[in-house]
């Protein structure tokens, strides 16, 4: 799979805080934490994020709180992926447990850039100045959760085979 | 080939061997969730149809973060948790006038023992620790899975080690030692690493002090900070403990990733400017810095030392009359244990005010918001743009000492400035 979108450039050691503030804690709710997705930080991003669009950070992304809300604002707005050379972990594994898209490079792209993300190969390229970067592919348990439809449906495998091995399958 | 801490105790739940960089499945002791993050959890578990928990002993639901209920939206958050504790019977559901800020409630319980392995929808799950447990954080979705299965996937840390070295000075705490540490390493210097927190100043330092440390770990990028138990470990955990606990320690030969020194005989305490803490100076070089409020609690210096500190520079002073000051003790035990020592009374007098436990202010969600150029002296963990209010807003990052003191003469200012050299 391939996307090819807009750049929303920031940098190093870019916080959940900074992704949505914790007054916004009060709730669960995809669409009301999208709308506040940013606000502290660039007024503009939620006006002007388009669907599918790529934000390229610097290292560190996502650090500070645990929330899961932060990957779940950037996906409900329509995030198509985030691109850092590093992650912090508890946002990693968030990121990969709701689905939204991350991937590992240390790419030059500025806000506006059009760049192409290649999740099959790993390869990123900024259309606008012709630069190609690789990326460090996802760790193979990850790949695992991915492909399983994430892990919650992991979970649900898993406790299923256990319950067959055991002869107590509720749906066998 | 020796073991690290970290490492023994992921093998021991592991059921195997494990080395750093390998990925392990383990049995969890306890899963913790609160008012914010349970949401999230207890929603994904009812769409996959698997609202059960794997034991109802060994998951702890703390309400703190926006509780006593700071607005409807929260009120609601709230009851959804106390729903689903209700109904699967959670053992440790903490009601308000019972609960705590969750990681100095969790150890004062007993609910966290050496030696034990837990996760937390929370960062700062990384506190217990101080205790020589392994503890991280997670988001709601991993909680939601642990509390299905009680287990869990982790990647075993490369160990990182940090050696400090001789006596630290009158008003240097834990809380200074970790600016320090954060200042010289980076927020991201102990990425996806164990922090093992060793050395002589260790050992002379107290609970509470290792519980600020342990707290901290994660505004390093650490995935657990860990003391290796001891003395006041095993002082602490004998009167809580209520089941057998295993005690670790890190072999001579394991192997780290790096090792750092800290000389904390002349490190004076710490303050971490906007808007990280490893953004630190000496409160000797900041004390050009006007400031509109103080607070002093949180999960990570909420505690009863805290509370002596805050005190011995308060008692008999005033609060600057351009400042708030605001004093939370992180439990309902801490809170009247301040009342018994006669704490409370001194800080009303010198013009505090004192709330129930809450993390209220130190995200910005209630009992402390700043306006728009406000600055505030917190004994809190984290001063990102925004994190106490106003985007505009400013948070310094002080252990109770400093805090105290800057209340006082209304800039940030070293207790020594306010008590002078006595004692």
């Amino acid at each position: 799979m391939r996307i090819r979108a807009k750049v929303w450039r920031y940098g190093d050691d870019f916080n959940t805080d900074m992704v949505i503030p914790a007054r916004y804690l009060y709730t669960a709710d995809p669409e009301e934490l999208a709308s506040h997705c940013l606000e502290d930080v660039d007024v503009q991003f939620v006006k002007s994020v388009q669907s599918g669009d790529i934000i390229v950070a610097g290292k560190n992304f996502g650090c500070g709180s645990s929330r899961e809300h932060a990957p779940i604002a950037l996906k409900a707005i329509g995030i198509g992926c985030v691109v850092a050379p590093s992650f912090a972990r508890i946002f990693f594994r968030n990121a990969i447990n709701i689905g939204l898209p991350i991937v590992e490079a240390d790419v030059s792209a500025d806000t506006g850039d059009e760049i192409e993300v290649d999740f099959d190969t790993g390869q990123i390229t900024n259309q606008s100045t012709g630069k190609r970067f690789a990326s460090k592919p996802l760790p193979a348990f990850m790949q695992q959760l991915i492909s399983a439809g994430g892990l919650m449906s992991f979970v649900k495998n898993l406790k299923h085979s256990r319950a067959e091995a055991e002869g107590k399958c509720p749906r066998c | 080939m020796g073991m690290t801490i970290t490492e023994k105790i992921i093998a021991a739940h592991a059921g195997e061997p494990v080395e750093p960089g390998q990925l392990a499945w383990v049995k969890l002791d306890l899963v913790l969730v609160n008012d914010i993050t349970a949401p999230l959890a207890i929603n994904e578990m009812q769409k996959w149809d698997m609202d059960e928990v794997f034991d109802p002993e060994k998951i702890a639901m703390i309400p703190d973060h926006f509780v006593p209920n700071k607005d409807i939206k929260s009120a609601e958050q709230a009851k959804q948790m106390r729903q689903f504790a209700r109904r699967h019977a959670i053992k440790h559901y903490y009601e308000v006038g019972r609960m705590g800020i969750e990681h100095a409630l969790l150890p004062e319980l007993g609910l966290v023992l050496p030696g034990e392995l837990v996760i937390g929808a929370d960062s700062h799950t990384c506190t217990y620790g101080a205790l020589g447990a392994f503890a991280t954080g997670v988001g709601s979705t991993d909680a939601a899975a642990a509390m299905i299965l009680g287990e869990t996937w982790l990647k075993v840390p490369e160990s990182m080690k940090v050696v400090y070295l001789g006596r630290a000075g009158r008003w240097v705490t834990g809380k200074d030692l970790m600016l320090a540490t954060i200042g010289k390493i980076g927020v991201d210097g102990a990425l996806y690493r164990a922090l093992e927190f060793t050395g002589e100043a260790i050992s002379a330092l107290s609970m509470d002090g290792r519980f600020s440390m342990a707290n901290m770990a994660i505004e390093a990028g650490a995935k657990n900070g860990i003391f290796a138990p001891d003395r006041s470990t095993c002082e602490y955990v004998s009167e809580r403990a209520s089941r057998k606990y295993d005690v670790y320690q890190s072999d001579a030969a394991a192997e780290y990733a790096d090792v750092v020194e800290i000389d904390v005989s002349t490190l004076e305490p710490q303050v971490a400017f906007p808007h990280l803490p490893s953004n630190t100076r000496a409160v000797s070089e900041s004390t050009h810095v006007s400031i509109d409020q103080v607070v002093i609690g949180s999960c990570t210096n909420g505690r009863i030392e805290d509370m002596r500190v805050a005190a011995s520079v308060l008692k008999g002073r005033s609060v600057h009359p351009y400042v708030r000051a605001i004093v939370i003790p992180a439990t309902q035990a801490i809170y009247l244990q301040a009342l018994r020592e006669g704490i409370i009374e001194s800080l009303i007098q010198a013009g505090a005010v004192v709330s129930t436990p809450t993390c209220g202010p130190c995200l910005g969600g209630y009992m402390g918001v700043l306006a728009d150029g406000e600055r505030c002296v917190a004994t809190t963990n984290r001063n990102f743009v925004g994190r106490m209010g106003h985007p505009k807003s400013e948070v310094y990052l002080a252990g109770p000492a400093v805090a105290a003191a800057s209340a006082v003469l209304g800039r940030i200012a070293s207790p020594e400035e306010v008590v002078g050299c006595e004692n």
